[in-house]
């Protein structure tokens, strides 16, 4: 096993990742920074990298960031657990879940 | 790489802080009308009072690109009986919905009378309000020549109640329908204000929360005549001085609950929402009313991927509800067959409870959209859902995840989320500041529009108030002059402000807002008595004097969230001693005193109001109906009304 250098670090917080990027869709814009009425993200210090996830247990799933997001993929909306809703197949009635 | 803690393992240390850190330094900005609250209704405040060519100065706490309630969405325009296609009269329907207790007989006036030219000004602005490509041709209530979209809302009666009719032959057919309720592309709102602001040149402070404001003199009750605010990204110190100035900050915040694992923030609405504007305006002297009032949090509490929770499925607008074999539930669906019903008539939830013991009903239950109409389906699903708010991006990932409306049914948490506690109380929609027929608040200078104002209803409501507050607001402005701001009352603001920075541990945000919240659910909810309403006051007073000395915060951002809980802290201190002068209960304000158990007495029916003078509780009361005969009262004041904005 490698030795990765381990940090203390507190608990994270939970839920901790309303969205994943893709860093290779996401050019940094930060357009999703600006839309969040929360601040739940910060603009990454280097130039064209997705935004960090500063703040994310106030996120209030309002969706705006994704929604707005000029570049189709670059950022993937990602329902906590407890949060993801099941539907069934009406012919089949298989029951499936987010 | 996305989270924190990802970037502190790959850059060996945590980010810095993004922005340049100011705490203190002060910036001063002069404005004819000052907006505090970017939403709805003050994006709207501040339309129209530059459209009278007034300098105008916008202050809000988020980006007001998507900020508010309203910012994601919007997919019902409500109580717009003065579109062409219904068929009541705005007065008629105006008493109509006034006469709920404990409504607000001025705002409603003012959204009947207004809120159809105020959707034809969001048009202008490029809003889309008609389906222009026909896309939904064939819907029902959808107008062939205008291209609207009735919803089937407010079908027969007002608000979500069931019609007592509901279920006869014959009920609630299309040619007697009232049509006051438009279907919107409300995600198309918020952008566009924006874009009209900055076009009219309303000067925009994005991310400043305002803090407090200041009166003539540094007195309290005295005129308004500015405010202060701090940039929650920076730190920095704003001070504002205008000739009026307009509150639409929304209500109060989650008073009851804190729970941020359960997932969205505890209550229907974001953070954004603390009821710092209330504050504001308390400690400047204005009166309140209907403080005691509450609401039970029956929304979202952590089911954020549903539509609503507790209250019902039923707002899967027209979808019907079937249980796990595919049987029917005689449950309301908030579409045309119930008028748009959304809580079922007495009874009928017991009865399926009844059911689902005894297998009549097997669970869970589903929205079944297959059964439906192919246009309805579409309408209900892309138009209301899309459209409504925080509901587009559960469309949207459902859609991505699989979920398919023509061949799937999506679930129904109804029954098995279980039932929302008792002390979970919501005070969203129940006090706020006392307004006139100018929307003007007991202090001079000093506007409110919105969920700001007591007895506040919904995004058309705090659409046409917030436009008129502007119109008055700037009347007032062309009249008067600066005053001199007190330096006093800004100092003294700013050792408030920067306190919880001074310190680096103590007690942080999130706990001071968990244990206003438990001291809120053991003695001001479910049973209220003289001495449970005392012991939460002291109990308050009593985190007021040892905790609060000891909040900390360590960026900006966590400065702003502390704020919010002084906010909170204060509001729950008014909820008290409203709910102490009260000594009666009362159904409509989901108000029970134990120990005054007569329920709505003649003599309690009416407003109770209170203010701080001389930093000392003042309580009063006004009579229901106080604003007197609606539609005199609106013509008598709007007698230079001009209608949709004419200007480029
Ligand atoms: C999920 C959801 C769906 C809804 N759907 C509908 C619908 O379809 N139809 C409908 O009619 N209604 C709907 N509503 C209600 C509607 O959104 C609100 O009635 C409307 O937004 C109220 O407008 P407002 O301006 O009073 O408040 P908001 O729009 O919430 O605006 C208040 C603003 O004040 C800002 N603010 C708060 N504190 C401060 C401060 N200290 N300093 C500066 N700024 C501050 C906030 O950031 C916010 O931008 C919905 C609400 C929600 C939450
Ligand atoms: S996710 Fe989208 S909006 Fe956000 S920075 Fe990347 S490209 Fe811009
Ligand atoms: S969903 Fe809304 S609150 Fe959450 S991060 Fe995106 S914009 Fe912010």
């Amino acid at each position: 096993m490698s030795q990765e250098k381990v940090f203390a670090i507190p608990n994270i917080t939970t839920p901790n990742t309303p969205v994943i990027f893709n860093p290779e869709i996401c050019t940094g814009c930060n357009i999703c920074v600006e839309t969040c009425q929360i601040d739940v993200y910060i603009p990454h210090p280097q130039e064209r990298k997705p935004p960090i996830i500063l703040h994310p247990e106030e996120c209030w799933y309002c969706g705006c960031c994704a929604n707005d997001c000029p570049c189709p993929g670059a950022i993937q909306f990602n329902w906590p657990l407890e949060l993801r809703g099941y539907w069934k197949n009406k012919e089949t009635g298989e029951i499936h879940q987010l | 790489m996305t989270t924190w803690h990802e970037y502190l393992k790959e850059e060996g240390q945590p980010p810095i802080w993004p922005y340049p850190v100011r705490f203190g330094q002060e910036q001063e900005i002069e404005a004819d009308v000052l907006v505090i609250g970017g939403g709805i209704a003050g994006c709207w405040a501040a339309i129209s009072a530059a459209r009278q060519g007034l300098n105008v100065v916008l202050v809000e706490k988020g980006d007001t690109v998507r900020s508010g309630a309203g910012g994601p969405g919007c997919d019902h325009w409500c109580d717009a009986p003065a579109n062409p296609l219904s068929r009541v009269s705005p007065d008629d329907w105006a008493h109509h919905m006034a006469g709920r207790p404990y409504s607000n007989g001025i705002g409603i006036q003012i959204q009947c009378r207004e809120d159809y030219d105020t959707l034809l000004e969001m048009e202008q602005m490029g809003g889309k309000i008609r389906d222009i490509s026909d896309e939904y041709a064939g819907a029902e209530g959808r107008d062939d020549k205008t291209k609207f979209m009735i919803s089937p809302r407010y079908g027969t009666i007002h608000s979500y109640l069931p019609d007592p009719r509901m279920g006869e032959p014959n009920f609630n057919p299309p040619e007697k329908r009232n049509n006051v309720v438009i279907r919107v592309w409300g995600s198309t709102f918020k952008p566009a204000l924006k874009k009209e602001c900055k076009r009219l040149g309303v000067k925009i402070f994005d991310r400043v929360m305002g803090t407090s404001l200041l009166t003539e003199g540094g007195i309290q009750g005295a005129r308004v005549v500015g405010a202060t605010g701090l940039n929650s990204r920076t730190g920095e110190f704003l001070i504002f001085k205008s000739k009026s100035t307009i509150l639409s900050t929304a209500g109060g915040g989650s008073l009851w609950l804190m729970s941020m694992e359960l997932g969205g923030y505890s209550s229907m609405h974001s953070r954004t929402m603390s009821g710092d504007g209330t504050i504001m305006a308390w400690k400047a002297g204005a009166e309140l009313t209907k403080m005691e009032g509450t609401g039970m949090v029956m929304i979202a509490t952590g089911l954020k991927h549903k539509w609503y929770s507790g209250a019902g499925d039923a707002s899967y607008e027209n979808v019907p509800l079937v249980d796990a074999k595919g049987t029917r539930l005689p449950y309301p669906i908030q579409g045309w067959v119930d008028a748009g019903a959304m809580v079922p008539a007495p009874g009928v939830e017991a009865k399926i409870r009844e059911g689902i013991m005894h297998g009549k009903y097997e669970l869970p239950f589903y929205g079944d959209f297959p059964s439906m109409p192919e246009v309805e389906r579409r309408a209900t699903w892309k138009l209301m859902l899309g459209e409504e708010s925080t509901t587009r991006i559960i469309i949207d990932t459902l859609e991505k995840g699989g979920f398919d409306i023509n061949r799937d049914q999506l679930q129904s948490y109804k029954f098995i989320e279980g039932q929302s506690l008792p002390q979970w109380r919501d005070v969203g929609y129940g006090g706020g500041l006392l307004v006139d027929w100018n929307l003007k608040t007991s202090l001079d200078g000093l506007y409110a529009a919105g969920t700001q104002m007591f007895a506040p209803e919904d995004h058309s409501h705090a659409a046409a108030t917030g436009r008129y507050a502007g119109r008055k607001a700037a009347a007032y402005a062309r009249e008067t002059g600066h005053a001199r701001l007190s330096r006093d009352q800004i100092e003294a603001e700013k050792t408030r402000v920067y306190a919880p920075v001074k310190r680096s541990s103590g007690i942080e945000w999130k706990e001071l807002h968990a244990g206003i919240a438990r001291a809120m659910q053991y003695y001001v909810s479910e049973y209220k008595t003289e001495s449970l309403l005392n012991i939460g006051l002291n109990a308050l007073k009593k985190i007021e004097m040892e905790s609060v000395p000891r909040l900390f915060a360590l960026d900006p951002h966590k400065l702003m969230r502390s704020l919010e809980d002084l906010s909170m802290l204060e509001y729950a201190k008014i909820i008290i001693q409203a709910s102490m002068t009260r000594k009666a209960s009362s159904i409509p304000l989901n108000f029970q005193r134990i120990d005054f158990p007569v329920v709505d007495p003649p003599e309690w029916n009416k407003f109770l109001t209170i203010k701080l003078e001389n930093n000392q509780v003042k309580t009063g009361d006004r009579p229901q109906n106080f604003w007197g005969d609606m539609k005199k009262q609106y013509e008598a004041h709007n007698k230079d009304y001009t209608g949709v904005y004419k200007g480029k």
